[in-house]
């Protein structure tokens, strides 16, 4: 529970003056995200750099070392009826706040209630310069400056070492609810989407099995109007329902073959492939388990406004996010570059040329 | 950044004429006059020509020309922004684009629009509108500035507590790179892979490419929206009653704050019914469902009651909800009214400090000898100052203007930042050395040079050459006895 990150600087000093190079890890939970972690690199530690530095409930506004686990801040919001609106993912005890941001990371309510991104208000970061910097603030709306703070989300640690996070975060609500019909994956694409085009209070819309499941939450009153009005069953008890699709618990996510993100158009046809699906954020992310030839899941994707990843299994030495124009390669070295000029953080993590 | 452009005007506009419509390639000062300044008039300069491209293909070839020549471009939507921005450079070119204003498909399932970036705020939402769908962030601007300048200033406005800034609200951008690549930067889907390049974009005011596309989400319009009007006797217990609402767990669709001189002001100006006597007026707009607002509508009252409301009012119609927002919507006019001029600011703070800034700004306003009214996305604590001066008398906007220094520092103090939605631009690229430090702002040109290494894109906004800042510092610390670098970095 304290402020290591005059140390952390130090190691990167000491790296950098070494030419050696930095695997950044928080719990070590997300581990199988991303390329293999380069072999040669040394470990900088995270999980040590600990604890809330300031929390105003009625600010809606949480700043906290980057090692703090996802557990630790829940149970602070939760004395004060506040949550983490993006519904981070656990994939352990030891889950921090900072490797959900650097790998985006967020639950089945990310379309309404946005992305880990979308409420992080800044960020103070250690460049492979050794500098700590602070970016962003602890306000709402803050437009000096380039945003480097939402920057940092999915960049995978390749830009530097995030030591502090100031984040929104909002009153929990006052009343949740499920509800679950039988539907064919035909079907439940154009349901899905024409109930989020509804000003009702949906929070939640998933596909699995042939059965779709729809979360209601906010006033009472409004979420029992709606679930009189809508079809489907209200579920008996719905929330470890979404919290096993939150933290990748669901049967769907067990067993050894590789499980491939689909982030496409919400309204697109589901990619015709071999293998078993989940669709989560009202057809805008899709989870895909089976052996289909990246090549083909690329176009496939591509084809449906969006992109494919391999999320976890499979081949970790060669590239597992979607393949980048050339345009797009020359920006992201030269802010890699820009940050980390030696090449020092998390080498070949996020992709084999960065 | 910028060595000497290689080309003369007349060279230029020759290039530009081999593949624009000479019309559109403008030389003339008479012609070039009105695109001196954007929505911050007192920052003018004339720029060396006007071109006004009509498809992507030109653009590129004007940033090829641009950049092997060393031209500096200012990118340019409906010119309304509020920190000189797109003020032109003089010995570069203007980039206007005024022709991009096309619609291109609204999707009513999916929930989104692609646009021109020349497409108008507001023409998003009355388009979307048959669909039972709107576009969520609304500058006051809205019924001008264009989608392409929301995404270069990452614009707010009333409702961004609830549903987001632009960064919160578009799926993806197609970009036209300084060296005239043209790169689509996010997708149809909501995470793309990799680091955010699509938040660095948003807000980076022109400095990192030319947006020639943008992609937004739309949300379905609340079925119903209703008005609490609450004025308080003091500025603390209005200030405390923003607090109380949150904590309360609602939030708001939009809360708004004025302070005496624009209740009256505004209620002159509109006729509105706020109570003239109110020292603080909260204006709390509740949407959603039937049921969901008529129980926060009911919670508000009371809690703002129980705050030492003076008096509550709440709309029962769209009418009475129309009025008590129009009060609201031109106060920025009826300030107009009561002074020749005046310099609308733009700092955020934590809500915590709202009373205590309002204090002391007041204190200022007797210092400095200029009267200040106060009207304010309070929900997310964004202060709109409007500092009233006369700019015929002499030295009177000058000390406007160090006043509005002090408020910005003031606001950094307390914890918050020198601009919440209007951006740096020319006018507060100062001010940029107080909330950062010199190693902040060189990683912020080296991010800069990522995108553009040759710097043409709208040098000198922005970002501070550092050179500046130690004399901003050393200057401001002659002026003032307390260290703001320590106040925002300690």
């Amino acid at each position: 529970m304290a402020d290591h990150s005059q140390q952390l600087k130090e190691q990167v000093l000491q790296a950098r003056n070494a030419g050696h190079k930095l695997n950044i890890v928080g719990g070590g939970t997300k581990a199988f995200v991303g390329r293999a972690a380069d072999p040669d690199a040394g470990t900088l530690s995270l999980a040590e750099h600990r604890g809330i530095v300031d929390y105003h409930p009625v600010e809606l506004v949480l700043t906290v070392r980057a090692g703090t686990t996802l557990t630790e801040i829940e149970a602070t919001l939760a004395e004060e009826g506040q949550i983490l609106h993006f519904e981070p993912p656990h994939f352990g005890d030891g889950s921090t706040i900072g490797g959900t941001l650097a790998c985006n990371l967020s639950g089945p309510g990310r379309p309404w209630a946005g992305s880990v991104r979308d409420q992080i208000l800044g960020v103070r970061l250690i460049n492979g310069k050794g500098e700590h910097l602070r970016f962003g603030g602890q306000v709402m709306k803050n437009v000096a400056g380039y945003d480097v703070s939402r920057l940092q989300a999915g960049a995978m640690g390749t830009l530097g070492v995030m030591t502090e996070i100031s984040l929104k975060v909002m009153p929990r609500p006052a009343a949740t609810l499920t509800l679950v019909q039988d539907m064919a994956m035909d079907d439940v694409i154009h349901y899905m989407n024409s109930r989020a085009a509804e000003p009702k209070p949906i929070t939640a819309a998933c596909w699995h099995d042939d059965k779709v499941y729809l979360r209601l939450s906010g006033a009472r009153s409004a979420v029992e109007a709606t679930a009189e009005k809508w079809t489907g069953e209200v579920m008996e008890n719905g929330d470890p329902f979404w919290r096993q699709v939150q933290d990748m618990q669901h049967d769907f996510f067990t067993g050894g073959d590789p499980l491939w993100r689909f982030s496409i158009g919400s309204t697109a046809a589901n990619p015709v492939l071999d293998g078993a699906w989940l669709i989560d954020w009202a057809g805008s992310q899709r989870w895909y388990r089976g052996k289909a030839d990246t090549k083909q899941m690329e176009a496939l994707a591509k084809a449906a406004g969006g992109q494919v990843s391999l999320f976890r299994g499979g081949d970790r030495a060669g590239e597992v996010m979607h393949h980048q124009p050339d345009a797009l390669k020359g920006i992201q070295r030269r802010v890699k570059n820009s940050f980390d000029p030696d090449g020092i953080f998390n080498p070949g993590r996020l992709y084999s040329w960065l | 950044m910028t060595t000497k452009p290689k080309v003369s005007k007349a060279e230029l506009a020759e290039q530009f004429r081999a593949f624009i419509d000479p019309d559109y390639v403008i030389t003339d000062d008479e012609t070039m006059k009105p695109y001196e300044c954007d929505g911050m008039s007192m920052y003018c300069e004339m720029p060396l020509l006007v071109v006004l491209p009509e498809t992507v293909e030109q653009v590129q070839r004007v940033m090829r020309i641009c950049n092997e020549n060393a031209v500096p471009v200012v990118a340019r939507g409906a010119g309304t922004g509020l920190s000189a921005g797109a003020m032109p450079n003089k010995e570069g070119v203007v980039l206007s684009l005024a022709k991009f204003n096309r619609i291109i498909h609204i999707d009513p399932l999916a929930r989104s629009a692609r646009l021109q970036p020349g497409v108008r705020n507001l023409a998003i939402s009355e388009e979307a509108a048959q669909y039972g769908l709107y576009y969520g962030p609304d500058p006051s601007s809205q019924i001008a500035c264009t989608i392409g300048g929301n995404v270069a200033e990452n614009s707010g406005g009333v409702h961004c507590l609830k549903y987001g800034l632009t960064v919160h609200n578009i799926l993806s951008v197609e970009m036209v790179t300084a060296e005239g690549d043209v790169v689509t930067i996010g997708s149809d889907g909501l995470d793309s892979c990799g680091m955010d390049l699509l938040a660095l974009l948003t807000g980076s005011e022109g400095l990192l490419g030319v947006v020639t596309e943008v992609q937004v989400k739309l949300l379905p319009k609340p079925e119903v929206a209703r008005v609490v009007m609450a004025g308080f006797d003091s500025v603390q217990k209005g200030g405390d009653a923003v607090g109380g609402i949150i904590s309360h767990g609602i939030i708001p669709g939009g809360l708004e704050m004025m302070d005496g001189h624009a209740i009256i002001a505004a209620d002159d100006f509109a006729q509105a019914g706020y109570p003239r006597d109110a020292k603080a007026l909260l204006l709390c707009e509740v949407d959603g469902t039937e049921e969901e607002v008529l129980e926060h509508i009911a919670e508000a009252e009371e809690v703002f009651r129980k705050l030492g409301a003076t008096s509550v009012r709440t709309s029962r119609s769209e009418e009475e909800r129309a009025l008590l927002w129009k009060g609201r919507k031109s106060a920025f006019p009826a300030v107009g009214r009561i002074s020749p001029d005046y310099y609308c600011m733009d700092g955020t703070i934590p809500r915590r400090e709202i009373a205590n800034v309002l204090t002391q700004m007041e204190q200022m306003s007797e210092q400095f000898g200029l009267r200040v009214a106060n009207v304010f996305h309070a929900g997310d604590g964004n202060l709109h100052p409007l500092i009233l001066f006369d700019a015929n008398v002499p030295g009177e906007f000058e000390r406007t203007e160090a006043f509005g220094s002090s408020i910005l520092e003031l606001c950094v103090k307390v914890g918050g930042c020198i601009t919440g939605e209007h951006g740096v631009g020319v006018e507060k690229v100062r001010q940029m050395a107080v909330q950062f430090n010199d190693e902040e702002l060189q990683q912020f040109h080296d991010v800069k040079a990522a995108f553009d290494p040759a710097g043409i894109l709208n040098p000198g906004k922005g970002v501070p050459a550092l050179r500046f800042c130690q004399e901003y510092r050393s200057l401001e610390h002659k002026q003032h006895k307390h260290d703001h670098t320590e106040a925002a970095h300690g």
